[in-house]
């Protein structure tokens, strides 16, 4: 079933990891297998490149640790290699990285570069864009990457109940859109004609890197801008080409956007004030950062709604 | 197993999951045939413990619950002639399966709101989400706000009244009962629906299959007015009615009472 939840602070940033947290954990019986944020911090001139090396349940063999050494190794090298020069390397897990570099060349070569090292997968690649995704509820993942206190304007996040793929952290939301910098989608529903637009973008250049319908939203959408399309333009036209029940949700540096299938199956809630917008799969979580009583409503069936800063 | 004194009862619910606090909260302050409580700390088992020990054992008529924080399936099963009022939000499933309170939600109700409902009243002050009065058998849900998808759908009686507008489908697969609908209705209206009738004083985007205008009569007339009479609506719009055209099922199936009733 899958629970998603979007908002955006138009007066400035807060703590958006604790409010984010706090959502996800009041949705948390809608999905306990995983649990993913995209969190837009202060933009930086450096790029942000959050990365894992090997999966949460990947066997843990003798060999493991050195295996991950070797590959950290090689990712150093090849950043080097590809003219990135390194500010900043941190690590919340033994698998999970977050390096910000200086890096002003092409995404595309530079993620595949990177993920052609054994085991490694770029989860995100923006100026204020940070994809943190695991295995288990959100107050696990929070406290394993350290997000109370992340301070940003807006964010999306979900829990998720793996219908269609692994339970592993490829399979868990957000995702980013390949090669773009700073843009994330997360999904709640089921895409039928997914095949036809994975093997569609594919043609034109994109990878994927799990199973998941849900990653080829992302790309598409990224794929539509880079073609000129405002944001809002690409979601509509996404209610045409992509079959199945669904809502989106979907950040960029600047805005955060909704769009919801022609049936209406997949649920949203949605608060909007003139500085704060929230979204999610249901009211209680609203109401785990809000704490007066407020106005919500269901958008309806194709609805695409965009906020920006 | 036998249980010890003082041990706490755990219970599970359909996936198996632990409710650890499964005994009556009996928090309310009750003043003869009235009683008040806060949900906002209790789980929505606690919550609906607490309100069937007022309701069936204490002798309360009059149940006020305050900051019920859209929690889901909240004032379920209530069986009995009884006034409750909800301060605040519902989440999903809330008030399923009632037979015969009257209830006021000050705030807004998530999905499936009513379902299954047997007779009673339930006003919503504000917005209701998908599904609101599905397959109600009776009673009156009134939505003062607008309502998500499929509104009604495989109603069996009663009456839903919106106030503002509806989603898609509304009144999908009606089988029996009345939908009284103020604002715009989305598309597909009625569709599959099979009796009843459906009257909308805004626009309707498009109309399900084998859904189609009926003919307006007095007895709508005074149904209308009287509904709005009754829950302070003020002065009803004009409405159209839908009904079904009878040609998608074999209707040359139904009853000889039956058969007289149907308008070709």
């Amino acid at each position: 079933m899958c629970g998603i939840a979007g908002v955006i602070h138009r007066d400035g940033p807060t703590d958006i990891g604790t409010e984010m947290t706090r959502m996800l954990n009041s949705m948390k019986h809608r999905g306990p297998d995983s649990t993913g944020f995209a969190l837009f911090g202060a933009p930086s001139d450096l790029l942000v490149i959050r990365f894992k090396l090997a999966d949460a349940n990947d066997k843990r063999d003798t060999d493991f640790k050195e295996r991950l050494d070797r590959r950290r190794r090689e990712v150093g090298n090849r950043l080097k290699r590809i003219g990135a020069t390194v500010e900043l390397a941190d690590s919340d897990t033994e698998y999970a990285y977050r390096v910000s570099v200086n890096y002003d060349g092409d995404l595309k070569t530079l993620t595949d570069m990177l993920e052609e090292v054994p085991g490694c997968e770029v989860l995100s690649i923006g100026h204020s864009l940070e994809i943190i995704k695991d295995l288990g509820d959100s107050n696990t993942v929070a406290q394993q990457y350290h997000l109370k206190g992340f301070s940003g304007t807006h964010a999306i996040g979900h829990v998720r109940m793996a219908t269609e793929s692994d339970v592993d952290i490829s399979g868990a939301h957000p995702y980013w859109a390949y090669p773009y910098s700073d843009i994330a989608v997360v999904h709640n529903g089921q895409l039928t004609n997914y095949f036809h637009w994975k093997r569609r973008l594919e043609r034109m250049g994109a990878r994927f890197q799990s199973e998941c319908d849900s990653e080829i939203i992302a790309v598409y959408l990224a794929q539509k801008m880079s073609e000129g399309n405002d944001l809002k333009t690409a979601m509509k036209q996404s209610l045409e080409d992509l079959d199945g029940v669904f809502t989106y949700m979907v950040v960029t540096k600047d805005s955060l956007g909704v769009a919801k299938d022609e049936m209406a199956a997949k649920p949203l809630v949605l608060y909007e004030s003139d500085n704060l917008i929230v979204m999610t799969s249901e009211e209680v979580a609203i109401r785990s950062i809000i704490d007066h009583e407020i106005d919500t409503h269901d958008p309806y069936e194709s609805e695409v709604l965009v906020w920006s800063l | 197993m036998s249980i010890g004194a003082g041990e706490r009862r755990i219970t599970y619910d359909a996936r198996g999951l632990a409710e650890p606090f499964a005994e009556v909260p009996k928090i309310s302050e009750i003043a003869g045939e009235k009683a008040t409580f806060d949900a906002a700390t209790l789980t929505t088992r606690q919550i609906n413990l607490e309100l069937k020990w007022l309701l069936y054992e204490q002798g309360v008529k009059d149940v006020t619950v305050r900051n019920p924080g859209a929690k889901h399936s909240i004032g379920v099963g209530i069986l009995t002639r009884c006034r409750i009022r909800f301060e605040g939000s519902l989440g999903y499933f809330g008030l399923g399966v009632i037979d015969g309170p009257e209830i006021v939600v000050t705030g807004r109700v998530g999905w499936s709101v009513c379902e299954n409902m047997m007779s009673g009243v339930v006003v919503i002050e504000k917005n209701a989400g998908s599904l609101t009065a599905a397959a109600i058998r009776g009673g009156d849900v009134v939505v003062k706000g607008s309502v998500g998808a499929r509104t009604g759908i495989d109603q069996k009686g009663g009456t839903i009244i919106v106030c503002g507008d509806a989603g898609m489908n509304t009144g999908f697969m009606l089988q029996r009962g009345r939908q009284i609908i103020c604002g715009n209705v989305g598309p597909h209206l009625g569709d599959s629906m099979y009796d009843g009738a459906i009257y909308v004083a805004g626009k309707v985007k498009s109309l399900g299959l084998d859904c189609v205008p009926g003919e307006w009569t007095d007895a709508d007339t005074e149904l209308i007015e009287r509904k709005f009479r009754i829950y302070g609506l003020g002065k009803p719009p004009k409405f159209q009615k839908f009904v079904c055209g009878k040609v998608l099922y074999n209707y040359d199936a139904l009853e000889p009472s039956e058969r007289k009733l149907v308008i070709h």
